[in-house]
């Protein structure tokens, strides 16, 4: 059982007011427990967190470079198994050390089918360097490297499906979480954690610094990415989808409307076909998952 | 600064930084308002709301950067924020 009381993620860390990412360390902390060694990526998390000589965490915890976080938690797994000991071993890392930076060591890791977690939070793009896109920024966003303006309507790709991509090497177990559903993400972690080989969960963390939004609206915001349909709340069981979170569908413009990132979308002028095709999108989703709750006609 | 072997630092070294100085707005809890539910506590990015011996919730105010996340997510609109005064 997950202890809520248990605080592994102390005060005094530097992220904005509000913060997605902060929230969703604390959770997934709570839901990982005490015996837990902590092997961080480059990113927002690691340079909040632990500005030197100050630390956030209250486990033994480790920061090596951009990418190779899962390589380094390769060497720590193998090394607490020859030693026989019984830590659990999570890394956290951002989107952009995982859907881009970190590519290759996680592949390896995965492949290599050593015991640890993967928890990544994605907060669609490179925040802590400002804003730079990332190989999980959806479909418009405008970013300081896919800017909005007269020649583009921002990003011009799809997000990648990351857990399709981590389930295809064979993981046991891999999750879609929100903070925007604390308990829901605390027991995926816990799951993961205690699921023998590589885990996988992609907890979804908005960012009011990059995405343009005030920081009382963090869970409001992440709420409405799962109503709307552009964020998929389930969990991955051997590869076969499982326990989808299922909603009252949304139109995604009550999402994209929240944040400044998609405002060219609607100023100055509103862009249907733009809106249309994220619509089209979320309507994928909703027919691939099955996740649309019809409430009964009076 | 002398830097550790390894850089190394004591867990939760971090509550030296005082955030509470960041705060413009300061969230206000009505504890007869309070449905003692414990989502604020839930929901907070710093982890600074505690419970009394009361079972009320309580904020921290030396680390409370002041977001407002609890009193938006309230679920009986019991906290407030309240502009600071310096």
């Amino acid at each position: 059982m997950v202890d809520k009381s248990l605080e592994l993620f102390e005060c005094g860390h530097r992220a904005c007011g509000g913060c997605g990412a902060a929230l969703a360390a604390r959770l997934a902390m709570k839901g990982a427990g005490t015996n837990t060694i902590v092997v961080n990526s480059t990113g927002c998390m690691e340079v909040f967190s632990t500005p030197y000589p100050e630390t956030a965490w209250k486990v033994p915890w480790i920061h090596s470079l951009f990418e190779n976080a899962s390589a380094v938690a390769s060497g720590v797994e193998a090394s607490l198994k020859k030693q026989r000991r019984g830590e659990k071993v999570v890394i956290m890392a951002g989107d952009g050390a995982t859907f881009d930076i970190g590519m290759i060591c996680i592949s390896g890791a995965f492949e290599r089918g050593h015991d640890f977690t993967y928890i990544c939070y994605d907060n669609e793009a490179y925040m802590n360097t400002g804003i730079q896109r990332s190989g999980a920024t959806p479909y418009d966003a405008s970013t300081t490297t896919s800017p909005a303006g007269k020649c583009s309507f921002g990003n011009k790709r799809p997000k990648k499906d990351m857990p399709q991509i981590i389930a295809a090497h064979g993981a046991p177990y891999v999750a879609t979480a929100s903070i925007a559903y604390p308990a829901d993400l605390m027991q995926k972690v816990e799951r993961a954690v205690n699921t023998k080989g590589p885990c996988y969960v992609q907890v979804h963390a908005p960012c009011c610094t990059g995405w343009g939004f005030e920081g009382e609206q963090t869970l409001a915001i992440a709420k409405l990415a799962v109503e709307t349909g552009l964020w998929i709340n389930y969990e991955m069981v051997d590869g076969k989808v499982s326990k989808v979170k299922k909603v009252v569908k949304k139109p995604v413009e009550e999402y994209l409307k929240t944040q400044k990132r998609f405002r060219h979308l609607f100023k100055p002028a509103r862009q249907d076909a733009e809106i249309a095709a994220i619509q089209a999108m979320a309507d994928r989703n909703f027919e691939k998952y099955g996740i649309e709750i019809k409430l009964k006609k009076e | 600064m002398a830097l550790a072997v390894g850089c190394r630092a004591r867990p939760g070294k971090s509550r030296d930084n005082k955030t509470g100085s960041w705060r413009v707005f300061r969230p206000v809890f009505d504890n007869e308002k309070c449905s003692k539910c414990g989502l604020c506590q839930t929901v907070c990015p710093e982890g600074c709301i505690h419970e009394t011996d009361e079972e009320f919730m309580e904020p921290d105010y030396t680390y409370c950067k002041g977001c407002g996340l609890c009193a938006e997510e309230c679920p009986g609109g019991a906290i407030e924020m309240k502009q600071e005064e310096k």
